[in-house]
């Protein structure tokens, strides 16, 4: 399997204290990982590392297929509040997926519009494609920033709390859509969470993070008594309850 | 009407002015920057003020108050929506004590008492013709400017964390689309006043923004609309030299300002655009026990 990202060693410190340390783990190609952690944890902080937003304190962030650059990387970052009165559609929003960054008009083309309604019909966002985004309600909202992410066909998708907000529906359509984007178009999704549940049926990895801390593996390796008890330094009950996991502070 | 020099120089000022507003005016209205718009149109008082008093033209002394007010602001910060307004506030409050100040000066030193009603009102009939040139060449590089980082800044207003995950610089981005304000602001200054001119920039891209959905219409919309209420309102303002009381006219500031207010207002009497209809599938999640 080839590595799309790798870190090695990655220290962070933010305003004097060190929030994480010693954080290793690869995502390859078409690998599904989610980082799990409570709120706090440091998991926006080290996708934004992974972007190059924040800088490191230690350690090494490696992207690209032998470290031969970023590639693309998608990004949809945690709780964007879009104005209910932009004057931008779901269209342009994804539009702006692909050449936001550029300077000058877009030169409108066929190919940059089908690009435009494939990332749409990708995530199921084609019906409202010419609503007003801040019109739209924060699922469908959703799926149009992680269109927005996935237009540019970047090898790695990045993702911030995509679930947060959604109602139980939603949120699995979301799942689903994401683990078959990573299968199907053999992208590397990388997306934080604090509850691993509804991402248990697609996830080939977990990166858990707490206490300035990771541990990561596979969710059977990783999500134990032990090994969390180990990770946050008081014990920690994991309990598995109809496919259900729950993760309690024991005493 | 058409054959007098003054006249027709003011419908080249006003479409000039008119058309820049309404393109920035989109854009300031979508980044909520639209106080930061109208205090640098307040800022701008102070350097017309002060160029009246050294004996400039008051192009100038707008141009050079508007694009220091927009570097003093950007220098306290304003990278959070809060901080921007307090920023803000705060350069506003010292200019407008020191226009106070130069136009009380200039009044007490010369005779000409009209010159700040033509500071904050506007003197497009009396535009110096020296300056037109200047005043084109403005326009026309304020508008390039915002036409060349249109993506960035709509980008940017989606949310700035897109933008910096694109490698996009947002503060620099932010300071140069200030600076393209501060030109233009100076430009319907010169037109319909400093205190006015927010009515220029703001009111027809509030309107476009009602009645358009994409970017590129609203764009086209507000600057159509703002400048046939200035073409209308030098207009109204040449005929009203023969309404009563008769000889003097009616500035034009108060036709432009009064027939933005209407365009806006008739943006209300358009029915609202309804929502593409959903599909039954959204409909029933939305009522599902969450
Ligand atoms: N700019 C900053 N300066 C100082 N400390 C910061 C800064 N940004 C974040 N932190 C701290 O770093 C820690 C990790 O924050 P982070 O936002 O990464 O958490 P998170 O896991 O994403 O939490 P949540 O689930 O609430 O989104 C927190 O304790 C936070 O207070
Ligand atoms: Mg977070």
């Amino acid at each position: 399997m080839f590595p799309l990202l790798q870190l090695d060693g990655v220290g962070v410190r933010l305003g004097g204290r060190q929030v994480l340390s010693d954080v290793s783990f690869t995502v390859g190609k078409g690998e599904f990982a989610a980082i799990i952690g409570p709120n706090g944890a440091g998991k926006t902080t080290l996708i934004r590392v992974i972007l190059g937003l924040r800088p490191t304190s230690a350690g090494r962030v490696i992207k690209g297929v032998n470290g031969a650059g970023a590639g693309r990387v998608g990004y949809v970052p945690q709780k964007i509040v879009i104005d209910s009165d932009i004057p931008l559609r779901a269209w342009d929003v994804v539009a702006l997926g692909l050449d936001g960054h550029k300077l000058g008009f877009p030169f409108p083309s066929r190919r940059r519009r089908e690009q435009v309604e494939q990332a749409l019909q990708d995530v199921g966002a084609l019906g409202y494609a010419d609503a007003r985004v801040g019109e739209l309600s924060g699922g469908e909202q959703q799926r149009v920033l992680i269109a927005h992410a996935l237009v540019s066909r970047p090898q790695l998708l990045l993702l911030d709390e995509p679930l947060a907000n959604l109602d139980l529906r939603s949120e699995q359509e979301i799942v689903t859509l994401l683990g078959k984007l990573a299968r199907e178009h053999e992208i590397a999704v990388l997306l934080s969470a604090h509850d691993m549940n509804p991402l248990l049926p697609v996830m080939d990895r977990i990166i858990y993070v707490a206490n300035g801390k990771v541990a990561t593996g596979s969710t059977d390796e990783v999500v134990t008594s032990e090994g969390l008890t180990r990770l946050y330094g008081h014990p920690v009950d994991v309990l598995r309850v109809r496919g259900r996991v729950v993760v309690v502070a024991g005493d | 009407m058409l054959t007098s020099g003054p006249v027709l120089t003011a419908f080249l000022i006003g479409a000039i002015a008119a058309t820049t507003s309404g393109v920035i005016g989109v854009f300031s209205v979508l980044r909520t920057q639209s106080f930061a718009g109208h205090s640098l149109a307040d800022i701008a008082t102070t350097g017309g003020a002060g160029a009246f008093l050294v004996g400039v033209n008051q192009f100038w002394g707008f141009l050079v108050a508007g694009l220091a007010a927009a570097t003093a602001m950007e220098a306290i910060g304003v990278q959070r929506r809060r901080d921007r307004d307090i920023a803000t506030g705060v350069v506003l409050g010292g200019a407008l004590g020191i226009a106070a100040l130069f136009l009380y000066l200039g009044t007490q030193h010369t005779s000409r008492t009209g010159a700040s009603f033509s500071i904050l009102f506007g003197s497009i009939f009396v535009v110096a013709p020296d300056t037109v040139p200047a005043i084109i060449a403005a326009g026309v590089v304020a508008v390039a400017t915002v036409a060349v980082l249109s993506r960035r800044l709509l980008l940017t207003a989606v949310a700035p964390e897109l933008a910096r995950a694109r490698g996009v610089s947002v503060r620099l981005t932010g300071i140069i689309f200030l600076a393209a304000l501060a030109v233009v602001v100076s430009l319907s200054a010169v037109a319909i006043g400093a205190v006015l001119s927010t009515a220029l920039l703001v009111g027809p891209a509030a309107t476009a923004l009602r009645v358009t959905r994409s970017p590129g219409k609203a764009v086209l919309v507000s600057a159509v609309t703002g400048l046939a209420a200035t073409w209308t309102g030098i207009a109204l303002a040449y005929e009203s030299y023969y309404w009563p009381p008769a000889g003097h006219g009616w500035p034009v500031s108060f036709f432009v300002v009064a027939l933005v207010l209407v365009a806006y207002l008739l943006s209300y009497a358009r029915k609202p655009r309804r929502m593409p209809p959903r599909s039954p599938h959204e409909e029933a999640a939305e009522c599902s026990p969450a």
